[in-house]
């Protein structure tokens, strides 16, 4: 049988993209836009929601394998919802992204041996908490690089192991509270360029 | 009229000063405030308070109790699409909201103005699975423009402000605003302000003249222009500049499906209609054009047939005011992203006088050949039993075409559409997107509410017109003239034609053992009859049409009979079948 959870193969000409979004701070607004991609049976690698530097306007940043030509469409869908105040896709290099992983280990794993601690410092990782039961080390870096501390931390028994969604700045210099005055201010929709970056 | 002056008539002074009032009468001086004078609707436990106050105004709001849901949001449809209003709705929660979803569907699909007022239970309660709870806002959200829950009586105004302001303006579609009980009975401080501006909402792009030199340069340079006519033409009442553009530059014209009735059918310049069961010539020479311009059209793929074989020698110029209709099925050379009577009003001085005759004869005599094949017998035909074609031939003499004609889904939806004969804009009503069969009857009972001094005509197959043939009851209940024909073919008609054509004719559930319907309207107090030779035809068409108040006409229609020209589904437009 057909695993239909399984990647379809051909994803000849897909790539990683990371779509940002800055939307009112409303309910049923996630839903909203991620619905664009469910009914697309598009599959998201990484989402993370939170308040933006401007009261009340929320940023999604959305990472996506896909095509080009779909990329931009999901974002001309999402841009079109009332809530929606900007959304804007980047290639990689247009940005600069990151993300966060937590490991929870047994603090026993540390006092037999160095090996633990020096694979802390060696991953550019640090201790978070230490409770008597367990400790809590935190990596910041992209997905390789927290994969591969949690692979090197398995065989010492690894409780919990949590990665969050890649958050991203784009390379401009525009200023978000500027963008959004200008969209305050505009009664157009051609503050984007073609290619979804802001003009 | 264009949506941008429909804005401005907004505030009507109802209510001047602060009432301390309760969210339910909150919601109906707020109707009133917006214009709104005509409400279908069906009462139920969550939407009670509203009921409730709407008895206190039934003077100036009308409210036509619908006999299921869905008919409220048809009806609602039906008189959005000949008003130009917003159409408004009205249902309790849990079955009553849901009931309404294929007409929310069908509603936005085909860029329609409505505002659905749905009850729901009382605040605490949700999520609690209380009695007739479903999560009205999770199931129509991917089938609104807009939607928004409201839980305190406070917000009532200004949620339904932008509902208003959200559905008529840009492209037109259908908003939710669902209501909980304890924010209707709740009061507040009423005080309404129209809504003018959304800071995230941009409905009118502003066009840019690099755009608009761009395509006059494309246009000037044709050799064989087309210029494709949709429902956009309509909404922005672009149908004179249309015209115009046409004419200055003799430009061959088709329209789509929702587009028909935008530009002149016995004009010099019309070619006809396009997409699947649409006519020959249009289709045909869509692969011979050397300029496609797309004016508020999406290029659906009962359009396009197979995009990869579709106007392939032609550089398309895309007028449209939704951005993400843009290159998302054919690319384009120039697009303009813009209200489309404002684009061609900034066009039309840019562009050259020109000459094309010969190119739209090379669309006449492709006319001649669907005329010879398929028309003919169409209009005119010998066979024994009457034909669709002959009895929408005979709707449009008696009518001469002033009629609204309001369709179904199936195979008399296409006839209905190829031949009528309509002489003004918005005069032909169907669903077009969705394909929503039981459409007709609802919808042209709405129709005829928001133009009540005109004539409307549903035509529906003897399938889809069972699917909502209980508003037969708010036809009587209210005596709304409009005059239903059903032609009978006892059959799915346009189901049973696939199967004939792609499925070796296995006729799998497509055959009906109909009830007599002449005893059916007959119930429900309406004036019926049935023909079924050709002789009395004309006769029973003219008594229907001639007819004070509501008419059932039923006409035994040929069994199997197919509607071409047909693009099989998938295939190139130029693969365009007359037989
Ligand atoms: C609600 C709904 N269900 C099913 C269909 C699929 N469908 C399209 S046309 C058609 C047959 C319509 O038959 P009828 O109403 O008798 O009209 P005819 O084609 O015979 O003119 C069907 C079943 C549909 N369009 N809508």
């Amino acid at each position: 049988m057909t695993d239909i959870y399984q990647d379809s193969p051909e994803q000849l000409g897909e790539k990683q993209y990371t779509i940002s979004i800055l939307t009112e701070d409303k309910p049923g607004l996630l839903n909203t836009v991620t619905i664009v991609f469910t009914r697309r049976k598009l599959n998201i690698d990484m989402i993370n929601v939170s308040a933006s530097e401007v009261a009340g306007v929320s940023r999604y940043t959305i990472v996506l394998t896909t095509t080009k030509d779909q990329v931009e469409k999901v974002v001309k869908q999402i841009r079109k919802h009332v809530d929606v105040l900007g959304a804007f896709v980047y290639e990689e290099d247009a940005i600069h992204y990151q993300e966060i992983a937590l490991y929870k280990v047994p603090t026993e794993i540390f006092m037999d041996s160095v090996e633990v601690e020096q694979i802390v410092r060696a991953n550019n990782a640090r201790i978070l908490v230490i409770e008597r039961d367990y400790t809590v080390i935190e990596k910041t870096g992209h997905k390789e690089e927290t994969s591969a501390l949690f692979n090197t931390l398995k065989k010492y028994g690894v409780l919990e192991f949590v990665r969050s969604g890649r958050i991203a700045v784009s390379k401009s210099k525009r200023k978000t509270e500027a963008y959004l005055e200008e969209l305050e201010n505009s009664t157009t929709h051609s503050l984007y360029n073609n290619n979804g970056t802001v003009k | 009229m264009g949506q941008m002056e429909t804005l401005k008539e907004s505030s009507t002074g109802i209510t001047k000063k602060k009432m301390r009032i309760s969210g339910s009468e909150a919601v109906i001086l707020s109707l009133l405030e917006e214009g709104v004078d005509t409400v279908f609707g069906y009462p139920g436990g969550a939407i009670m308070p509203i009921y409730d106050a709407l008895y206190g105004y039934k003077e100036q709001l009308n409210h036509y109790l619908v006999r299921h849901e869905q008919g409220a949001a048809h009806a609602a449809q039906g008189y959005a699409r000949v008003t130009g209003k917003v159409g408004v709705c009205f249902a309790t929660s849990g079955p009553g909201a849901t009931n309404l979803m294929t007409g929310i569907a069908d509603a936005q699909i085909d860029s329609t103005p409505i505002v659905c007022i749905t009850g729901q239970v009382v605040a605490h309660l949700l999520g609690t699975d209380a009695f007739q709870e479903s999560d009205i806002l999770g199931i129509s959200m991917p089938i609104t423009k807009w939607n928004f829950q409201v839980t305190k009586a406070e917000e009532i105004p200004a949620a339904i402000a932008r509902a208003f302001y959200i559905a008529k303006t840009g492209r037109p579609g259908p908003v939710l605003i669902d209501i909980t009980k304890n924010a209707q009975s709740a009061e507040l401080d009423f005080e309404y302000t129209p809504c003018k501006k959304i800071r995230s909402y941009h409905p009118y792009p502003v066009i840019q003249d690099k755009d608009i030199m761009d395509a006059a340069k494309v246009i000037n340079n044709a050799k064989k222009p087309f210029l494709l006519s949709g429902h956009g033409v309509l909404i922005s009442g672009a149908e004179k500049a249309v015209l115009a553009l046409s004419e200055k530059a003799n430009i061959p014209v088709a329209s789509t499906l929702l587009g028909l009735s935008s530009f002149p059918p016995d004009h010099p310049n019309y070619v006809g209609y396009l997409g699947m069961h649409g006519n020959y010539a249009p289709n045909v020479l869509t692969n011979e054009c050397d300029v496609l311009i797309a004016i508020g059209m999406r290029f659906d793929d009962r359009v396009t047939g197979d995009v990869n074989q579709y106007a392939k020698k032609a550089k398309v110029v895309h007028i449209e005011i939704d951005p993400a209709e843009i290159d998302k099925i054919i690319k384009t050379e120039v697009a303009i992203n813009a209200d489309a009577n404002q684009a061609l009003e900034c066009l039309l001085p840019y562009i050259n006088k020109a000459d094309h005759s010969e190119w739209i004869n090379e669309f006449r005599k492709l006319d001649k050949i669907e005329y010879d094949k398929v028309i003919k017998n169409d209009l005119y035909p010998t066979s024994d039993k009457i034909k669709m074609g002959e009895v929408v031939r005979l709707i449009s003499e008696i009518s001469k075409g002033e009629a609204i004609v309001v369709t179904d889904v199936g195979q008399h939806q296409m006839i209905a559409n190829r031949y009528y004969k309509y002489k003004k804009p918005n005069h032909i009503v169907t669903s077009g997107g969705l394909g929503t069969m039981g459409f007709a009857l609802p919808a042209a009972m709405g129709a005829q509410i928001g133009k009540m001094k005109e004539k409307v005509i549903s035509i529906a197959g003897d399938g889809g017109f069972q699917m909502t043939l209980q508003e037969l009851g708010t036809i009587f209940q209210y005596n709304i003239p409009v005059k239903i024909v059903v032609l009978n073919n006892n059959f799915l008609g346009m189901v049973r034609q696939w199967q004939q054509l792609f499925f070796k004719k296995r006729y799998s559930f497509t055959e009906m053992t109909n009830p007599d319907f002449i005893k059916i309207a007959d119930g429900y107090g309406i004036v019926a009859n049935r023909v079924e030779q050709r002789e009395d035809l004309e006769k029973a068409l003219q008594t229907m049409y001639d007819h004070d108040g509501p008419y059932f006409l039923e006409v035994k229609v040929e069994m199997e009979e197919n509607v071409f020209p047909m693009v099989p589904s998938g295939d190139s437009v130029s693969n365009i079948r007359l037989e």
